[in-house]
């Protein structure tokens, strides 16, 4: 095998991987920009998986090819739902945002779990019929050389993660919501001062990336799991976290480094049978997107600092 | 007597909103709540093996909370309780399985192990809070995932070979109690019992009657000031991490060395650790706080076991609860703002 036949493995599975994050980590950037942490990203992820899952299973038969992608949607809006509990706790009721996103955390899988017994009677449900099939891009995939790396084998939604990270991109950066939405993370109350409703802005916030963590959720789940379980879900809510910080709370930066983070992760599944890597012990590429986070917010490798006013509840008329 | 009013009733009330929560949701699934809180209760106490399960269940639950809480004292998030739990799991493990010496050296030392890999484990969010200011939610968070791959990797690679966990530790080394096991029917309650009380114990000596827990207590409430005043801000941080990573670090080998008597690799986090979080919210980050709350969880824990036996209701109910409790507490405003609403009805 040659090294470009091992790119051609590689680069369409990265992709694959790295969706999930994408998604994700957009919501967390939302979030984070507005100034409300969200640790519960992990546990919206839970709860769209879920739902995209049991909805897979449920409406496959009428469905037919268009159930994955309509069962992403159906996720995206019950994870949006789910996330009104942290905004309503961390923006209304101001409580420790840290400590509301851990209990949604524990909520989401508690709840998928007392669910899938119920409705299953086991600890996992069926495996799904319906998937997302693998594509080669028309025209694109006829490139020579990059064509059969980039644009062959791969998902469509895995594309559309990396065309709506520059779409949000420029949503944050290019927009008046992006504008208000950055300046209630930074100051909150220099924005109240300027007419803008900060409450309004950061529920609004929270919700998009309620509904951005459960398509990454239901799109794991559908790619890779193809059942629900407790184990389906494990650490890519927290991998989001991740990359949003590595990519220093900027759209594209946060795709920059969940990219990444799905090399590491496929490596570590796919590299098994690949020469060279096989011989890295799969734990190093395992660890690798958290410590790499570590060193990140440590300053080797420029500084990432959060917004300003991450984490603190804004409360009108106090200094 | 207001401050302590609310101190007492927003637990409470948290509590009782939790369990109600807990029993629409059975009932909306068309579970009996009565049957099911009912046979959470007998899987609690209803005989003696349950009891001595209970309480052992309650055992990391207390070093767990602790933990969480003697580092909130001091202004810190110490999310990391899971992963320092997982690495004093196996640190107290190894050495209960690679050392062979009379009971009186090596219990100590593999309960030692445990409390010294945590503490290490958790020396690292605070060094790099302390220098470099990075936030020790996230540097924690990372690290719990870093302690469940290299544990994994240590057991099946390099403790055993290609297994799937390690050999049983030694007699020596092993809390295991026939004592209390002929008191409960054979439960596994073990000599942990009496390390998690001398810890609540240390907790408060250290945080109420020494000069290191006064300066601890001061960085929490007033960085500013405790810094203005002669006190390192910085050697305070990195203490409190430390002794909290302890705690942790020896909830892992109680399950080490008392429960389970191996470590194994895991597919997943135990939850101990984020249920810590719970539990010194609840107990409002004392000492004796954290106690009740572990009997209260660690309870609940260990009844919801018997639910799906006994009525068929998912023990992940359990789970919903605790979850919505942690919510209740953490949205006490909202609690405070409807007793006030009340008070002011009842004029």
């Amino acid at each position: 095998m040659d090294f470009y036949q091992v790119l051609q493995i590689i680069i369409p599975s990265m992709i694959a991987y790295a969706a999930p994050l994408i998604f994700t980590a957009l919501g967390g950037v939302f979030s984070e920009r507005s100034g409300v942490i969200n640790i519960g990203l992990e546990g919206l992820m839970v709860i769209g998986a879920f739902t995209g899952i049991v909805f897979n299973l449920m409406y496959a038969d009428v469905l037919g090819a268009w159930t994955p992608w309509l069962s992403v949607l159906v996720a995206m809006i019950a994870a949006l739902l789910f996330s009104t509990l942290h905004a309503v706790a961390s923006i209304t009721f101001r409580a420790d945002q840290t400590v509301s996103g851990v209990a949604i955390n524990l909520l989401a899988v508690g709840l998928t779990l007392f669910l899938v017994k119920k409705i299953y009677d086991k600890g996992q449900t069926d495996i799904i019929a319906e998937t997302f099939p693998r594509i080669d891009i028309p025209l694109l995939s006829d490139i020579p050389f990059i064509g059969p790396i980039l644009f062959s084998n791969g998902y469509y939604i895995a594309y559309l993660a990396i065309i709506v990270a520059i779409i949000v991109w420029y949503i944050i950066f290019k927009t008046p919501f992006g504008l208000r939405l950055r300046s209630v993370g930074e100051h909150p109350m220099a924005a109240d001062t300027m007419g803008v409703n900060v409450t309004k802005i950061r529920y609004q916030a929270v919700l998009l990336s309620g509904a951005f963590a459960g398509i990454g959720g239901a799109i794991h789940a559908t790619l890779f799991a193809n059942d629900f379980s407790h184990t389906t879900i494990n650490g890519q809510g927290f991998m989001a976290i991740a990359a949003m910080i590595f990519g220093k709370w900027n759209p594209l930066g946060a795709m920059g480094a969940a990219l990444f983070f799905g090399l590491a992760q496929s490596l570590s599944i796919v590299g098994s049978s690949l020469p060279f890597i096989k011989d890295i012990p799969s734990v190093f590429l395992l660890i690798m997107p958290y410590i790499l986070t570590i060193i990140a917010l440590t300053g080797f490798i420029g500084r990432a600092d959060a917004p300003k006013a991450s984490g603190q509840p804004y409360i009108k008329g106090k200094r | 007597m207001s401050k302590y009013f609310y101190k007492l009733t927003s637990p409470l009330f948290a509590v009782i909103l939790g369990l109600l929560a807990g029993a629409i949701i059975m009932l909306v699934s068309g579970y009996n709540p009565v049957e099911g809180y009912g046979a959470m209760l007998a899987g609690i106490a209803g005989d003696s093996y349950y009891t001595g399960e209970t309480l052992r269940t309650i055992i990391p639950y207390i070093l767990a909370g602790l933990a969480v809480a003697f580092a909130f004292r001091t202004g810190l998030f110490n999310i990391g309780v899971e992963g320092q739990l997982i690495v004093g799991w196996l640190a107290a493990v190894w050495v209960g399985v690679a050392f062979d010496l009379p009971k009186i050296i090596h219990l100590p030392l593999a309960i030692l192990a445990g409390a010294v890999a945590g503490s290490l484990w958790a020396f690292i969010p605070g060094f790099l809070k302390a220098k470099f200011r990075v936030h020790e939610v996230i540097v924690s968070i990372m690290l719990n995932y870093t302690a469940l791959y290299v544990t994994n990797y240590l057991i099946q690679n390099v403790i055993s070979d290609n297994q799937d966990k390690t050999e049983r530790i030694a007699e020596t080394a092993s809390l295991r109690s026939p004592f209390f096991e002929s008191l409960t029917d054979f439960s596994r309650l073990h000599w942990g019992i009496f390390i998690a009380i001398i810890c609540v114990f240390i907790m408060w000596f250290i945080l109420e009657k020494t000069k290191t827990g006064f300066e601890l207590k001061a960085v929490g409430f007033n960085q500013q000031a405790s810094e203005y005043s002669g006190m390192s801000v910085n050697k305070n941080i990195i203490l409190s991490m430390v002794i909290s990573g302890a705690f942790a670090g020896l909830a892992g080998a109680m399950e080490g060395l008392g429960t389970f008597g191996y470590a194994a690799i895991k597919g997943g986090f135990t939850g101990i650790g984020f249920d810590g979080i719970a539990v010194a919210l609840l107990g409002a980050n004392s000492a004796i706080g954290v106690v009740l709350a572990a009997f209260l969880f660690g309870g609940l824990k260990a009844g919801a076991i018997n639910m799906p036996l006994q009525t068929g209701i998912p023990s992940e109910i359990v789970d919903i609860v605790i979850a919505l409790i942690i919510f209740f507490v953490a949205s006490s405003y909202f609690i405070r703002w409807i007793v006030q609403r009340f008070k002011k009805g009842a004029k």
